[in-house]
């Protein structure tokens, strides 16, 4: 595996931290030099988030550049397309099809673009997940993130059983089984 | 085994491994979890102080008896912490002392953009700057021995990328530091006039030495590749300089101040052209300058915000470097057509206890001098009740400035908002101040029982200790009577009818008043308020919108309105407002 840069973005409070963090310890279970950039603090608060997440053999800017990411994890549709350009040609969206508008759309001061799929699509791969759907399934609609991070996962070439045992250290200790079963789901998802 | 640690944890893990015996912070974006990591080490003692000039007096005093100490803020918290920092480099220490100062570029989560390398050399005392968690963790280590070596205070200069970024760290040993010995000694520790001549020369002379040290030492490194550009970097902006020509020749700088001048001059000797990356201000730039060196620097990266691998390399490239050895991958991103995106802004949560306290004083169109916190975000669409938000506790000296200004008639129409946290850190002063010249301020403490914004800290008034032990709590009643004010209540700002009286009562009167408005932050732990959603029935409710104006993200607006049962708690201001009861707890369509 070459230089993995991915942008992991949603909405204050969906989890992209506790995502981040069981990547991140899988690549360094993978034997990687990893590097995470977290948004702590005011934004936190319902506003948009991003996760940088890069790994490789060595490492410096924990920020990915424009133009840079292999992946684009997104927890919302719409911050999927704010961060897009972040895209390498050839990258793919991996999003989930959840709306959340924000303050400005629902005050009708903007419009919260109604042809984001086919935006998205004509200008690079998308892969559209109805994670909340898959999460509630599994016992917790708050499993959104680590469906998606089981999406994501089935395209890097880490093994499984890092993922697994990256999620049970992570997350927390009475979720354990839920999480699992949403890994499990969103790993499968692509193969059909 | 190498563990993937933030930056702040990192220096944790650094004061862990140097000894550091006591440890003091006010919390503050980017720099709040140093702290909150060290307080899991069971024998360091830690504490949130009430502001930063106090931890970083409990730290200069713990210093003084002989204990390695350290004290932790961010940037604008070394403006609180100027007066005793300027002092302690007359003074020196005795145990090491090290001030962990996080900056903000880019203002993520601050109200400015300073940059703390100036304080270090306003104050005569080195500044460290790391880049990865690693450094952060080896600075922090050297920090303490540099401040032992050299007797004095030593600056840790981390950055939010630096600070909230994770990285491989390697643990090292525990080192075996003592206490060292307590002498009394007035010539060292007492600085009046007479005293503190004597150690300012001896500060001016120390910083000669530490230039000497900058000179030879690890944490300054040249790295010679290609000669044709040479840039000279710190910290974060160090690594997007390296992504954005790993080819260049560099000078990494470990140490900020005092700066090594000869091993500049030579580097610049070596290399064709001579860069600085820096972020913020001209701080490297402008010292090499005036050594009469061609630098280029701020022509060609920006002087506000935040760098990135991008804005380095456009900035490269701008200045005519070529393209073999720079990395363009930034002009090659897909091309996304679309017109406009919206803002996600960040809001409120669902719950807040503030959300009726603005509510009531937008309804009442008064001028609201605003604070530093979560209830900032009170200023923004829909709830836009803030005219001012300028620094800690300022709101209270605001008020009471504008009603001097302007006379009395402002006092019935304004009120300075603030909260529990950031009242104790420095509000009282204004308040004794309204007091004591007669003023009639209305002051309305948004008291959510945490230090909400940062990632809920104890402060002094919720009775619990950093370590969530039990602690005497503070009463901010009895505490603003106590410097005069006789109008003290407090109300539930759920209870909008009843706010809106208080609000109107303690406007009215001619004389200082407090209004508390108590009720727990939404998301405290050990309070969570969690009642059933609400929801809005569709045949009844005529989109007037007025639920709309609480600004609520729980309240959606597509297709008609509704409420997003995920994220509402059943706080019940959104059916408050409701002219026509469509909404109610509990699911209305069945």
């Amino acid at each position: 595996m070459n230089d993995t840069a991915i942008l992991i973005v949603g909405v204050g409070g969906q989890g992209t931290l506790l995502s981040s963090r069981i990547l991140g310890e899988v690549a360094v279970a993978g034997g990687f030099d990893v590097k995470l950039s977290e948004v702590h603090g005011m934004a936190q608060r319902g506003g948009s988030v991003v996760t940088h997440v890069r790994f490789g053999q060595k490492v410096y800017s924990p920020l990915v550049g424009a133009g840079q990411a292999d992946f684009i994890l997104a927890f919302e549709k719409l911050e999927a397309l704010r961060w897009a350009r972040y895209l390498k040609k050839g990258g793919l969206i991996i999003s989930n099809t959840r709306k959340i508008p924000p303050i400005p759309v629902t005050l009708g001061l903007q419009k919260y673009p109604e042809d984001i799929d086919e935006i998205l699509s004509s200008a690079a791969s998308t892969c559209m997940v109805d994670a909340g759907r898959i999460a509630s399934e599994c016992g917790s609609v708050k499993a959104v993130n680590v469906v998606l991070l089981g999406v994501l996962a089935s395209r890097l070439a880490f093994e499984k059983e890092l993922w697994l045992r990256a999620i049970r250290k992570i997350v927390p200790q009475n979720t354990i089984e839920i999480n699992t079963e949403a890994f499990n789901r969103g790993y499968e998802l692509l193969k059909g | 085994m190498k563990k993937l640690l933030l930056g702040n944890e990192a220096v944790a893990l650094g004061a862990y491994e140097a000894r550091v015996k006591v440890a003091s912070a006010y919390p503050g974006t980017p720099s709040t979890e140093i702290t909150e990591s060290i307080s899991r080490y069971e024998d360091i003692y830690v504490e949130w102080s009430p502001n930063e000039k106090v931890a970083l007096e409990v730290a200069l005093g713990a210093s003084i008896a002989g204990a390695r100490a350290m004290a932790c803020m961010k940037h604008v918290g070394l403006n609180v912490a100027a007066d005793p920092l300027f002092t302690s480099s007359y003074t020196g220490i005795n145990g090491g002392l090290v001030i962990v100062v996080a900056d903000d570029p880019g203002m993520h989560s601050s109200q400015n953009e300073q940059d703390s390398r100036f304080y270090g050399r306003a104050a005569h005392i080195p500044v460290l700057e790391p880049s990865d968690s690693q450094e952060a963790k080896d600075f922090t280590k050297l920090a303490f021995d540099i401040s032992e070596k050299f007797d004095t205070p030593v600056m840790l200069r981390m950055t939010t990328r630096v600070s909230h970024s994770r990285s491989l760290v390697e643990p090292g040993e525990r080192l075996d530091v003592g206490l060292r010995d307590y002498a009394k000694d007035v010539g060292k520790y007492v600085m009046m006039p007479a005293m503190a001549r004597g150690r300012r020369t001896v500060l001016v002379e120390r910083e000669k030495k530490l230039q000497e040290y900058a000179e030879k030492a690890d944490i300054n490194k040249v790295e010679y590749n290609d000669r044709s550009i040479g840039i000279i970097a710190a910290g974060g902006a160090y690594n997007y300089a390296k992504e954005a020509t790993p080819g260049a020749s560099f000078l990494k700088l470990g140490m900020v101040w005092p700066l090594p001048q000869d091993l500049i001059k030579n580097f610049a000797k070596n290399v064709e052209r001579l860069f600085v990356v820096e972020e913020l201000e001209t701080f490297v730039e402008d010292y090499i300058k005036t050594l009469g060196l061609k630098v280029f620097g701020k022509d060609y990266f920006p002087k506000t915000g935040e760098l990135s691998y991008e804005i380095v390399a456009r900035g490269l490239k701008a200045a005519g470097v070529k393209s073999e050895i720079l990395n363009l991958a930034f002009e090659d991103f897909i091309d996304v057509k679309v017109s406009s995106i919206p803002a996600r802004p960040p809001a409120l949560c669902p719950g807040c206890p503030h959300r009726g306290v603005y509510h009531v004083l937008k309804k009442l169109n008064l001028t609201v001098t605003g604070d530093i916190g979560c209830y900032t975000l009170g200023a923004l669409p829909p709830l836009s009740s803030m005219d001012t938000c300028i620094c800690m506790g300022a709101s209270i000296g605001n008020a009471h400035g504008m009603e001097k200004a302007r006379g009395k008639d402002v006092s019935g129409k304004t009120v300075a908002v603030i909260g529990d946290s950031t009242f104790v850190h420095s509000g009282i002063t204004g308040l004794i101040d309204v007091v004591y010249n007669n003023g009639a301020a209305t002051v309305i403490i948004l008291d959510n029982s945490t230090t909400g914004m940062t990632g809920h800290q104890e402060h002094p008034a919720t009775g619990f200790n950093i370590k969530g032990e039990p602690a005497y709590k503070l009463s901010l009643e009895k505490l603003c009577e106590a410097v005069g004010v006789k109008r003290v209540r407090v109300e539930d700002p759920f209870d909008m009818e009843n706010f809106e009286k208080a609000v109107l009562e303690e406007t009215a009167a001619k004389e200082p008043s407090v209004i508390i408005a108590r009720r727990p932050c939404a998301l405290l732990k050990r309070n969570r308020l969690k009642n059933p959603p609400y929801s809005v029935n569709k045949d009844t409710c005529i989109e007037c919108g007025a639920c709309l104006e609480l600004g609520c993200p729980a309240i959606v607006n597509m297709d008609g309105v509704s409420i997003d049962k995920d994220i509402c708690v059943g706080c019940g201001l959104c059916a408050a407002v409701c002219p026509t009861e469509s909404i109610a707890g509990g699911d209305m369509s069945e």
